[in-house]
């Protein structure tokens, strides 16, 4: 046992980033006395802005921009180890990284985000464009760029993914886009969802769902891909719906990370950490706290999601340290997201939601579309550091 | 023992996973499944009693039965193709 209270805080992205700022702001004398340490575990270093991904592909968004040294977003009291975790052992309290090192903890955070497995679908990185890392939507709009006209399908592969609103956005984005060509009567346009409507929450479907319909792009439920044929240019879904197309747009399969389900924190195949929705502590441990798009909420995996949950994961380990119950209107997770929407045509709108209300999303207007470039323009002076 | 009314080849305890979760691990399981077999899912979502019927339907399967239990709903479905 040592007297020092070990906080380590897995993954670089929003919420790990955020959550050890904060751990350090509230923790400052105690880190300056040398009884916290707080270290965060990153497998790159760099930290990336991936909801500018979208915009590569669709507004002239430059890769250098969306990425940063993780270093310089951390408070100075921080500690940053780059290196890949290999896997947690519960019953001493360690992490153990590529490299051979062991990083004791005595609170851990798991911030470790979703991974994509294009490869998971045979023919897929061949055949299909994304928009989950920064070459993919460069590859997407070499490819719009090309686009003169023909079948353009966009869709989710499978449930769940990162940024829920991005498919409909970039539908809607390469409608306007289509337009503005003067191309659009040489293109059809069709949206293949995995579930019985356009978007998962019902309020947010019932909005999306006229504007498809008013952009003329075909609605396809319950289609989930099962497989791409590269000779027919033909992606056919479990239920037996084949579309053709000249231009295919699939959002990747996601899962949580492999070292999760080696450490029997997260079931297989998934791997999403069971988390309570109130406390985010995982699987019931008392020192085990999840946040981002690692747990398996029933909530957007979004930047945003992350933002609202580090505060109360900050608030349940500086109550464990300072030997108090969680309090303040942090005590609880009660489940809020908030996401800007694009709509196209220079109009967006705003999801703002918590468990038990339901998102109620404006009349699409300039001003949300506006409110989501300067959030993503000021994103890393902002968000990271905590000062909103 | 959980009480439930099926004789199914698989059950699917989806309870406490919100919308979409119960209908995408039933889909993972029909992908599984080979034809012939009998999957019964339970969800504690009261949207899945509606959802999940009509995944069935478009998907092509057979809609055995659907059961309300105390605190969630039992789904039994075979894979007919």
């Amino acid at each position: 046992m040592t007297s020092m209270d070990r906080i380590l805080v897995l993954g670089g992205g929003v919420g790990g980033t955020l959550t050890a700022n904060l751990l350090a702001r509230k923790l400052r004398k105690r880190i300056d006395r040398g009884d916290v340490e707080v270290t965060v575990v990153d497998a790159t270093g760099a930290h990336v802005y991936q909801p500018g991904f979208m915009y590569i592909a669709m507004g002239g968004e430059r890769a250098e921009k969306l990425e940063k040294r993780e270093r310089a977003l951390l408070d100075r009291r921080v500690r940053l180890v780059v290196g890949s975790v290999e896997r947690i052992d519960e019953s001493a309290n360690v992490v153990h990284i590529a490299d051979g090192a062991a990083l004791p903890y005595d609170h851990l955070v798991i911030a470790t985000g979703a991974r994509i497995l294009p490869e998971s679908i045979e023919h897929f990185e061949t055949e299909a464009h994304h928009f989950y890392t920064a070459d993919a939507a460069l590859r997407l709009r070499r490819a719009l760029d090309a686009f003169t006209g023909g079948k353009i399908v966009i869709g989710i592969a499978s449930m769940p993914y990162k940024c829920p609103p991005a498919p409909l956005e970039v539908a809607f984005l390469i409608e306007s886009e289509l337009r503005e060509r003067g191309i659009r009567d040489k293109a059809e346009i069709h949206f293949a969802s995995p579930i019985g409507r356009a978007f998962t929450i019902e309020s947010v479907s019932e909005m999306a769902t006229p504007i498809l319909e008013q952009k003329g792009i075909e609605l396809h439920t319950f289609f989930n891909v099962e497989t791409i044929d590269p000779e027919r240019k033909v992606v056919q879904s479990l239920e037996g719906e084949a579309l053709p197309y000249d231009l295919l747009v699939l959002v990747p399969p996601h899962k949580g990370q492999q070292f999760l389900m080696d450490s029997g924190f997260a079931p297989a195949p998934g791997g999403w950490l069971p988390t309570d929705r109130f406390t985010l502590r995982v699987g019931g441990r008392k020192n085990v706290f999840a946040l981002g798009d690692a747990t398996d909420l029933p909530l957007s995996k979004a930047g945003s999601t992350a933002h609202f949950e580090a505060p109360v994961v900050v608030e349940a380990i500086v109550a464990a340290v300072e030997g108090r119950v969680p309090n303040g209107k942090h005590a609880m997770y009660e489940g809020n997201v908030m996401c800007f929407f694009e709509i196209g045509d220079g109009k967006g709108t705003l999801l703002q939601f918590d468990y038990d209300h339901p998102p109620r999303p404006p009349k699409p207007n300039a001003l949300w579309h506006l409110g989501k470039i300067v959030f993503n323009k000021t994103y890393f002076h902002t968000v990271p550091k905590g000062r909103v | 023992m959980l009480e439930t009314t099926s004789a199914a080849t698989r059950t699917i305890d989806a309870r406490g996973s919100f919308c979409p979760g119960p209908l995408m691990e039933l889909i993972r399981g029909i992908r599984e499944a080979q034809v012939g077999d009998v999957l019964a899912v339970l969800s504690s979502d009261k949207g899945s009693r509606v959802d999940i019927p009509k995944w069935i339907e478009k998907a092509g399967h057979r809609l055995i039965s659907l059961t309300a239990h105390d605190g969630f709903d039992e789904i039994v479905v075979e894979k007919v193709r």
